[in-house]
């Protein structure tokens, strides 16, 4: 459950139109500029590479750590191992003391921040500037950076003119050049007299000792160049094994983090360098561990050391161009973040953060290090559930869905209550508690007769080729209709449609909120139910649920290790179809023909998250949109979730709502009178949405389109 | 031999991130066009605007003195206060990488890093012949045992820290002057 402060920082960081309107902006021109940064380079094998490069060192992290001690010493550095945070900051304050350090530039380190390094000498009496433009700002502002790439990118320049202003003692404008100016100017003389330097690191490379910085503004490598002193606080994950495995991460991590080619300054650090009067700099590499050794022990997460650091995570994410950095995590923000903060941290402060992911998938596609971050992500929820416990509410409806037969009668049951409030197929205003949670759209009602019921009555062909169809809870109980056109469309290629009634929820709400035993008996009940019959397929119209019967029935199977069950599985597995890529099928094949629609007739399509990223289904259901004669108007970020995520948007119906009106925006800006998907969750949102808009677009699930059309 | 194609390519990607390149078939044509700058920018003692070049192997001896007679306020030897005060820096690098419009130098002296970020304009002195297609096919060249200090530049210094704003010229160089010679 949320805390009143965490719930209260969502509606604020909402309302806050500086943050949500310029990470949203940034979000869009990002896509477009990561797009073309990497054209022409084959991402997938790049970051194929990156993966195998720091897959390898989380394997061999100790080793790494000793060679590149061995090797930066050698060229007349000083290298440390350190465990815990204190022990950092207590080897930097000692250093400092020891030298006579007073002032101290800085340039941008998230493993200084991590371990709050400024707060720490500040207090010992050092002064501590951050000289990155953007940390520069946040220090004198007094707050935390909102992103990690970006951190002052919540404040506008007339908040930065004042900012400066107070800093510099004059009234400055809010001209963005002369402000920088100003930065250049202040900043100028604090690098000249400082006496230690701090910097972070983006590679460090055991097989030379060196390190690698890479930035834009040229504050490294004056921070590395000038003082006499230089202290860089390396993470023990930026080791790598070869001198050579930098040039993979440099190609990625510019593009990746900014869209940009490459940054203006990359600094290659071998050892000791001569300063300016001759003698040779005082060089310190701390190699922090601070949890890092121990993810590398853990079978599941030792995942998250692939990453590079380019907040690419952050920056493709619905929910966290909503809500900034400074909702979405603690010093490392977003996806990633929420992983980090659960090990650098301690896994209770991710608690909140966690649950902001709606697992559409979307980082994933774009993540360098190859990092399945969603599924990470419900690792925590799973290992919070061990460790705490379910929440009363969460623990109730989970024991509902374990048990399909109650289950089902609830479901039946809710029909009946919920009467009074259905008005034209929706529900105006839900009963009791649930009714705060879905003012910004309607709800379809609970059918009166489920497919479940319906089903026997239904007169079909017989026929040797049989197709078994799961129907999901969405279907099966709240748009039976659906149900109906799949089999109109299966008995016209001359198939007929088995129903195991035994079939249940699919356990993707269980799993998705890391309840794994519940998970996984779904998986188990609905394995037996699918294999009763034969029959050439298994089809759905859900892609949540064929996701479930291709993939994650599997995988949940294996992390419960109920192994028994693979084999039955994976046969369910070969089978499953979503209905668009089965329809295509038997078109191409001949055993199905479509009529074409009469009248040109322009129409949208929107990419449900698991269809597009877990299914990599996009092409099959356009495909058949055009062959039926309809033109198709793409919308603009047609494959950007709807803010439906399953419980999701009752658990967060305030950030649900903005990502569902985006959504609806980018459908009206198409000015076309049918938007077509192929998920019933995205229905329910997209047409909720509409209805409560009192707009007249039309919201249909495919199988409506083609089972009119036969 | 200079690849006209890959200086092509670099001239284009330089470009593109704010670089002003230019080429020079001669050694004279390439210093001629380089002391422009200095009365451009109105070096003088008097008003305390310097130029700095930290020299490695482009300049002989006499063409130093020459230089230095001509140019009062230009130096050759580098101290902290000097490069502070300077308008330009003047130094040379060892590659370029085309597909990126990057230079890459051995900056193992100090010098060769503070010529190239305190001043307002950076030039920098490179060998048509040596360009690299991209850092892959450069990184065996490199040996980080050799050189304390690897350099890669990509354009002047820049941020987008405040609204995303591309702003050029923060903490380095706001000008990126990069000149190839073809007979170096």
């Amino acid at each position: 459950m949320k805390s009143k402060e965490f719930k209260y920082s969502i509606d604020e960081a909402l309302k806050n139109a500086n943050i949500t309107g310029a990470l949203s902006r940034f979000s869009e021109a990002y896509v477009v500029s990561r797009a073309k940064a990497f054209e022409g380079i084959d991402f997938e094998e790049l970051r194929s590479k990156i993966a195998q490069i720091k897959s390898y060192v989380a394997e061999n992290l100790n080793i790494l750590a000793v060679e590149f001690k061995k090797n930066a010493e050698a060229k007349g550095a000083k290298v440390v191992r350190l465990n815990s945070p204190e022990l950092v900051r207590q080897y930097i304050l000692n250093l400092a003391k020891e030298k006579g350090v007073r002032s101290i530039v800085k340039s941008k380190s998230m493993a200084s921040e991590e371990i709050h390094l400024n707060p720490y000498l500040g207090e010992a009496g050092l002064e501590v500037r951050e000289t990155d433009l953007g940390e520069w700002i946040i220090q004198l502002a007094g707050q935390k950076p909102s992103h990690m790439v970006l951190p002052a990118i919540h404040l506008k320049k007339e908040e930065v003119a004042e900012i400066f202003s107070k800093e510099v003692n004059e009234r400055l404008s809010s001209d963005i050049p002369r402000l920088v100016k100003v930065a250049r100017q202040q900043l100028r003389d604090k690098f000249l007299e400082a006496d230690m330097g701090i910097s972070g690191a983006n590679i460090a490379v055991a097989e030379t000792g060196s390190i690698v910085i890479i930035e834009n503004e040229g504050n490294a490598r004056l921070v590395t160049s000038l003082p006499k002193i230089h202290v860089a606080l390396v993470g023990l994950e930026k080791l790598v094994s070869n001198f050579t495995d930098i040039s993979p991460i440099l190609t990625a991590l510019p593009k990746s983090a900014t869209g940009q080619m490459f940054t203006s300054y990359v600094s290659i650090i071998s050892g000791q360098t001569p300063n300016i009067d001759g003698s040779m700099k005082d060089l310190h590499i701390i190699l922090m561990d601070n949890k890092r050794s121990e993810m590398a022990n853990d079978p599941i997460f030792k995942e998250a050391l692939q990453c590079i650091r380019c907040a690419s995570c952050l920056n493709v994410c619905p929910v966290f161009r909503l809500v900034g950095g400074h909702v979405f995590g603690k010093v490392y923000t977003g996806g990633i973040g929420t992983i980090l903060t659960a090990w650098f941290d301690e896994l209770q402060k991710s608690e909140e953060i966690q649950g902001l992911c709606i697992q559409c998938g979307r980082c994933k596609e774009v993540c360098p290090g190859k990092i399945d971050i969603p599924e990470l992500i419900v690792e925590i929820r799973r290992r919070l559930n061990r460790e705490k416990g379910q929440s009363f509410v969460q623990k109730t409806i989970f024991s509902v869905v374990n048990n399909r037969k109650l289950f089902h009668s609830i479901l039946r049951k809710a029909s009946i209550f919920q009467k009074p409030f259905i008005q034209e197929g929706f529900i105006r205003h839900l009963p009791m508690f649930l009714n705060e949670l879905a003012d910004f759209r309607s709800l379809p009602a609970i059918a009166e007769v489920p497919f479940r019921d319906r089903f026997n009555n239904i007169n079909q062909p017989k026929s040797n080729k049989k197709v078994i169809f799961y129907a999901g809870c969405l279907i099966d109980f709240a748009y039976p209709e659906m149900a109906e056109d799949v089999i109109k469309i299966f008995n016209k290629a001359n198939f007929q449609v088995i129903f195991p009634q035994e079939q249940t929820c699919c356990g993707a709400p269980a799993r998705y909120s890391g309840v794994f035993d519940v998970a996984v008996n779904n998986a188990i009940d609905n394995i037996k139910a699918l294999l009763k019959e034969d029959a050439d397929y298994i089809v759905s119209a859900c892609p949540t649920c064929t996701a479930a019967l291709k993939y994650e029935f599997i995988s949940t199977l294996k992390s419960q290790g109920a192994d028994e069950w693979l084999l039955l599985a994976k046969r369910v597995a070969e089978k499953s179809y979503d209905l668009s890529s089965l329809v295509k099928m038997l078109c191409d094949s001949k055993q199905l023909a479509l009529k074409v629609i009469s009248e040109l007739q322009r129409v949208t399509y929107h990419d449900a998250c698991h269809l597009k990223r877990t299914l990599r289904v996009f092409s099959e259901p356009r495909e058949l949109l055009k062959r039926l004669g309809l033109e198709i108007i793409e919308m603009f970020e047609s494959d950007v979730c709807c803010g439906m995520g399953g419980s999701y948007s009752l658990k967060f119906p305030e950030v649900s709502k903005p990502i569902l009106q985006r959504k609806l925006k980018n459908i009206k800006d198409t000015a076309v009178d049918t938007v077509i998907m192929d998920c019933p969750g995205c229905v329910m949102q997209i047409k909720g949405g509409f209805d409560k808009e009192g707009s007249t677009i039309a919201v249909k699930h495919i199988a409506e389109i083609i089972a009119k059309q036969l | 031999m200079v690849d006209e194609r890959l200086y092509e390519l670099f001239k284009e990607k330089a470009e593109l991130v704010n670089s002003e390149v230019y080429r020079f078939k001669t050694k004279k044509e390439a210093l001629d066009f380089i002391t422009c700058f200095f009365t451009q920018y109105g070096i003088s003692v008097e008003e305390g605007k310097f130029a700095v070049w930290a020299d490695n192997s482009f300049l002989s001896e006499e063409e130093k003195q020459r230089l230095s007679s001509s140019y009062k306020a230009l130096g050759f030897e580098i101290t902290k206060i000097k490069v502070a005060n300077s308008k330009i820096g003047i130094s040379t690098v060892d590659w370029a990488l085309a597909e990126t419009g990057t230079l890459v130098q051995d900056a193992s002296k100090i010098e060769q890093r503070l010529v190239s970020m305190l001043p307002e304009v950076h030039i920098a002195i490179a060998s048509s012949k040596k360009i690299f297609l991209n850092l892959s096919t450069l990184l065996p060249f490199i040996k980080p045992e050799n050189a304390s200090f690897f350099a890669m530049i990509t354009g002047p210094s820049r941020t987008a820290d405040i609204e995303r704003v591309l702003t050029i010229g923060v903490h380095g160089p706001e000008r990126l002057i990069i000149v190839f010679v073809d007979e170096i």
